[in-house]
């Protein structure tokens, strides 16, 4: 029991260091924010082992789910090169 | 470091700078996390704590999840001017200009009806995490950040604030949590306290109160960090 | 205590990390990315000495201190994507000049 809970930490540190290695050096910024969230998730189950479930629901809603989300919203936006005009034409409301 | 790689860089490419350098730079944060582990392995055995302290004090705190305790009790003025930060971050993103027009298609039916589906199940599980942050895992910032996905996932399909909404009601709600933390703290001041000290018999009630107020205001705040710049108020033009 | 000690080594080495790509890449949206890694890295090293605490609970201060940290790292996010998106509106590209303004 022990042994295996050892070798669970030590494979989720690996994946850990892995993801972030992979998130930050991918060449695709679009697989590199998606495999950060993946990175979010883990760090969740991080907190977990750590005996820290507050974090933990911290994490998933916040690091996974939101950091993923202005990521990837600001990566749409960043996308078309000097194409985003700030003075568009509004529509009606 | 003034070598430049002539060819123009799409945003696709890594812009990566030269091997030399690389080298150089993974030599030194070898060393500078080999001196952290260092530091880490040669801590004192048994470690020192806080954890003594809280639990001695977990009765007069009015909660009795320890953590709860120390974000909105022990080390209320934290949390305190945590909320000011990010308020702080919201102006930051609204002075850099309005919210962009969205142009997203319409959603879907799966996200549309995903999105009817979750979000009053979300507001519910950030209802239930903040009442059971007082004796259990959870609390404000947990319930505020559930609270904030169902804001983002009604944002996702289109939906906007109205014009009603987004003027002096929308402020309110933001400020709502940094307001009633102060005001209570000042109160409590008057009252021949120190700033944040709760009486205990009342501790239980104002924590609840400030992390509803707080629980509001970090779920709207993140839902407008989301949307990106302030929005507009009013009739336009 | 050993699980403790390696979740601290594997965050210094995931703030070492961060810090590596932080210098080396110039895109800022992958700096930003990198300054999230770090946050996780310094986050990770607080909480497993945390954990280093003898008894069934550990320190609940250092994980009082993450969940704030946790927050006040998203909020940061958000406005360095703002800065980065007017960066990008203003000169055309999310990067940042390799050589010294001249």
């Amino acid at each position: 029991m022990n042994l295996l809970q050892s070798a669970f930490d030590s494979l989720l540190g690996f994946a850990l260091l892995w993801l972030a290695w992979r998130a930050l050096a991918s060449p695709d910024l679009f697989r590199a924010i998606v495999l950060f969230v993946a990175f979010g998730l883990l760090m969740a189950l991080a907190w977990v082992r750590l005996d820290a479930p507050d974090i933990a629901l911290a994490e998933v809603a916040i690091g996974a789910g939101l950091t993923g989300a202005l990521l990837l919203g600001a990566l749409a936006r960043l996308k078309p090169e000097g194409v985003t005009k700030p003075t568009h034409e509004e529509k009606e409301q | 470091m003034k070598k430049k790689s002539n060819k123009p860089k799409s945003i696709t490419e890594n812009g990566e700078r030269e091997a030399p350098f690389r080298l150089l730079l993974a030599v030194l944060l070898s060393a500078l996390a080999a001196g952290l582990g260092y530091a880490v392995l040669s801590l004192p055995s048994p470690p020192p704590g806080l954890s003594s302290h809280v639990a001695a004090n977990l009765e007069t705190s009015g909660v009795s999840n320890p953590v709860t305790a120390v974000l909105l009790n022990f080390r209320g003025y934290d949390t305190l001017l945590e909320l000011g930060v990010l308020l702080l971050a919201l102006l930051g993103v609204w002075s850099l200009g309005v919210a962009p027009e969205h142009h997203e298609p319409p959603p879907g039916p799966v996200l549309d009806m995903l999105t009817r589906l979750l979000a009053p199940l979300l507001i519910l599980v950030a209802g239930y995490l903040l009442w059971v942050g007082a004796h259990a895992p959870g609390g404000a910032f947990q319930a505020g950040s559930v609270l904030a996905a169902a804001g983002v996932l009604l944002l996702l399909t289109g939906w906007r604030p109205g014009a009603g909404f987004s003027g002096l009601p929308l402020r309110i709600t933001l400020a709502a949590g940094l307001g009633v933390f102060v005001v209570v703290g000042v109160v409590l001041m008057l009252l021949g306290g120190r700033l944040l000290e709760y009486p205990p018999s009342f501790a239980g009630a104002l924590i609840l109160l400030i992390e509803a107020a707080a629980t509001l205001s970090i779920g709207t705040t993140l839902a407008a960090l989301f949307l990106g710049g302030r929005p507009e108020a009013g009739p336009r033009r | 205590m050993i699980p403790a000690v390696l979740y601290a080594l594997v965050g210094m080495g995931l703030f070492a990390l961060g810090l590596f790509a932080l210098i080396v890449h110039t895109h800022l949206l992958r700096k930003i990315l990198a300054i999230n890694v770090m946050a996780s890295g310094v986050f990770l090293v607080l909480v497993a000495l945390a954990a280093r605490t003898r008894g069934a609970v550990p320190d609940p201060v250092p994980h009082a201190m993450v969940i704030t940290g946790i927050v006040v790292a998203v909020s940061a996010t958000a406005l360095a994507l703002a800065l980065m998106l007017r960066v990008s509106a203003e000169t055309g590209r999310a990067e940042l000049p390799e050589e010294p303004l001249e």
